[in-house]
């Protein structure tokens, strides 16, 4: 059986499976709805966490990244990781005791205001759709490879596969078949990787693998880093593992990066969310230990598939003549992320360091005398000929390594499940945003609690859409879009939250003033720096790192504005107090 | 119960620091040094940067969660 046909089989059973629990799993109540019944025990929760949250770009982009960046890739690993340490020690266990079932809900009752919450609320939206929009597009980048259906289809099959289970069972449906799903992706995400080290190395273990020596080849008997700063330097790239210096982020940058990634993650809505879900306080600490130690599992692997895939591409690609070119490079150009310019009309592929040529490919349809496709993109002043998008080097890592049919069938699965639970997480945040904080909460609070569950579903089916347009009409590349939602996650939430919990004195002003500066500074300097063209302007520090700044001025303006407007209420007071101590957290309720 | 959220303030500045100085410390700001020093095939700060910072992340969560279990108990405020 061919790639094509061991990919209907692998993603068939997944989809099954997932079909499957979402019928196991319905639900009849908001309670089973917005948080599964508040029952998850400790170990499903973290997996359940860990597939919520690592998205296509963790499973997809990453690696690809941190092959192409070296050092600089580990913003991404420090980023995505550190953030569970804030959100164990600083968060989860004290919303999990205060016990609603959203974030608005926390904002809008502990700061006494329906316009704190309502000013929440649009944050988690406008959080949640950035990010969905990212995840679309890694569905539709596995679909139009692997199963070589229109990528429309394809977004309109895993579209389906979420609603009904997220439609059906709500958070309930959704925790299972992430649970599901993290299986699925792990094991898809680690077997090449095994099995890609063994051959390199003859280390079992990845983790160690990279960091030791290469066994056959023309490098045999050296350390795969010492090679890849070799190939580097030979071919005009930086050193593998060298930080900083030119053509590469500043400290300041990298510092400010990790920041905005890490706060940002315990500042996402739909990774607070999932702490609601389980019975106890203690519970809520002991299962964002689990969580982050099921994501460190694909965290500290994938440096090491960045190494391997690109140690094994250049070695399979560079100076080869088209016609010897692997038969997946052949494949990954009809998909249109490889391209290759013959500039010295020699014959023969160079991949060096910078772009090939200006812009994305845009291919003419005819082919170019050596049969490859032809480009009409205006050629770069380099001399590198190959276009590489970034966003295969996972895909298509276990073809460059020669691995069998059902392994990168796998892989194609596992890129599925990773992207289908990031973007069902999501949508319950976006439905949960609108049904249960705007419908109920603010706009119709005697509804009955069939009709809540109606709205829900029906929000659900928005969302769906919503989501649907951006996997058929995909903004930028994966990460990048991701790492955006990240800085707005970081300026608008992750303060306000802090504060609620460990200063008593923080006012319903203070918070209204901090969540619209800090979510308004990152936007403008985002929009400005993306879209406008407008340079780096606050001290050279990139877009995806602003968050960080726009953090420290939520900060600022809470603080300030807190301490010249009257103290909150001495209930408010009070359940502040409450939320400090474990006992009595009960089950979740919602008034 | 004011000894109680103090000693869970103290536990806290403790994991925080070590949170910051493995990460911001030895995988950025003492990255450059580091890489002086190798561990088999990994130069030091490039290691903490892309492992042994989330190796570290781990455990600290793992530990809080035990002295919490710990102080919970012995402040009777455990569930």
């Amino acid at each position: 059986m061919g790639i094509q046909g061991w990919t209907y089989v692998m993603v068939g059973l997944t989809f099954g499976v997932y079909i499957t629990i979402a019928w196991l799993s319905r639900v009849k109540d908001t309670k089973g709805f917005y948080v599964a019944g508040g029952g998850v025990p400790p170990l499903a929760n973290g997996m359940a966490t860990a597939a919520d949250w690592m998205s296509a770009a963790s499973f997809i982009s990453m690696a690809g990244i941190i092959s192409f960046q070296g050092y600089t890739g580990a913003v991404y690993l420090m980023g995505w990781t550190g953030g569970y340490v804030l959100l164990a020690l600083l968060l989860a266990p004290y919303l999990r005791k205060f016990g609603k079932f959203t974030v608005p809900d926390f904002v809008g009752d502990r700061y006494y205001s329906n316009i704190a919450r309502l000013v929440a609320l649009i944050c988690a939206i406008f959080v949640s759709l950035t990010y969905v929009a990212g995840q679309m597009r890694g569905v539709g980048i596995v679909f139009s490879r692997f199963l070589e259906v229109d990528v429309n289809t394809g977004v309109v099959i895993g579209m389906v596969i979420v609603f009904i289970y997220a439609g059906l069972g709500g958070m309930k449906g959704i925790t299972w078949t992430q649970v599901a799903q993290y299986c699925v992706l792990i094991v898809a995400f680690l077997i090449p990787a095994v099995a890609i080290s063994v051959k390199i190395t003859g280390v079992a273990i990845p983790q160690i693998g990279f960091g030791s020596t290469i066994i056959s080849g023309p490098d045999a008997g050296k350390y795969l880093l010492d090679t890849l700063n070799q190939i580097g330097t030979d071919l005009g790239f930086r050193e593998y593992t060298s930080a900083f210096g030119p053509g590469n982020r500043s400290m300041l940058d990298v510092f400010a990066m990790t920041m905005s990634l890490m706060v940002g993650t315990a500042g996402l809505p739909h990774v607070i969310i999932r702490f609601y879900t389980v019975p106890s306080v203690r519970a809520a600490r002991l299962s964002a230990g689990y969580a982050l130690l099921f994501i460190a599992i694909l965290y500290t692997t994938a440096p090491a598939v960045a190494s391997f895939a690109r140690y094994n591409m250049v070695n399979t690609i560079n100076e080869k003549t088209y016609a010897e070119a692997p038969t997946w490079f052949n494949n990954w150009e009809t998909t249109g992320l490889i391209a290759w310019l013959d500039k010295n009309n020699d014959g023969i592929i160079q991949y060096r360091a910078g772009a090939a040529f200006v812009g994305k490919p845009s291919f003419t349809g005819a082919l170019g005398t050596h049969g490859e496709r032809s480009i009409s993109n205006a050629p770069s002043s380099s001399t590198n000929e190959l276009y590489v998008d970034r966003d295969i080097m996972v895909l298509a890592n276990p073809e460059i390594a020669g691995l069998p049919a059902w392994v990168i069938a796998l892989v194609a699965a596992g890129g599925l499940a990773a992207a289908l639970s990031t973007a069902s997480g999501l949508m319950l945040v976006i439905a949960s945003s609108i049904s249960h904080d705007l419908y109920y909460r603010l706009i119709n609070r005697n509804a009955s609690e069939k009709s809540r569950l109606a709205v829900g579903r029906v929000m659900i089916g928005v969302a769906v859409c919503v989501a649907g347009y951006f996997g058929i009409n995909p903004p930028g590349f994966v990460a990048q879009v991701v790492a955006l939602a990240f800085g707005l996650g970081a300026s608008s939430f992750f303060p306000i939250l802090v504060l609620g919990i460990f200063w008593k004195r923080a006012t319903r002003e203070g918070a209204i003033a901090g969540m619209v500066a800090g979510i308004g500074f990152t936007m403008l300097y985002i929009i400005q720096t993306k879209f406008l063209g407008v340079g780096w302007w606050f001290m050279d520090i990139s877009p995806e790192g602003i968050g960080f700044i726009g953090m420290l001025l939520n900060f600022a303006m809470i603080i300030g504005v807190s301490l010249v407007t009257p103290a909150p209420p001495k209930e408010i007071q009070e359940l502040v107090d409450n939320v400090r101590f474990p006992r009595g957290a009960g089950m979740a309720v919602d008034h | 119960m004011k000894e109680y959220w103090k000693q869970n303030l103290g536990y806290m500045i403790i994991l925080l620091s070590i949170w910051a100085l493995v990460s911001y410390g030895c995988g950025i700001i003492f990255v450059e040094p580091l890489n002086a020093f190798r561990m088999g095939g990994f130069p030091l700060g490039f290691w903490f940067a892309q492992q042994g910072s989330i190796y570290v992340f781990v455990i600290l969560i793992y530990v809080y969660y035990l002295l919490m279990l710990r102080l919970d108990r012995k402040y009777d405020v455990d569930e």
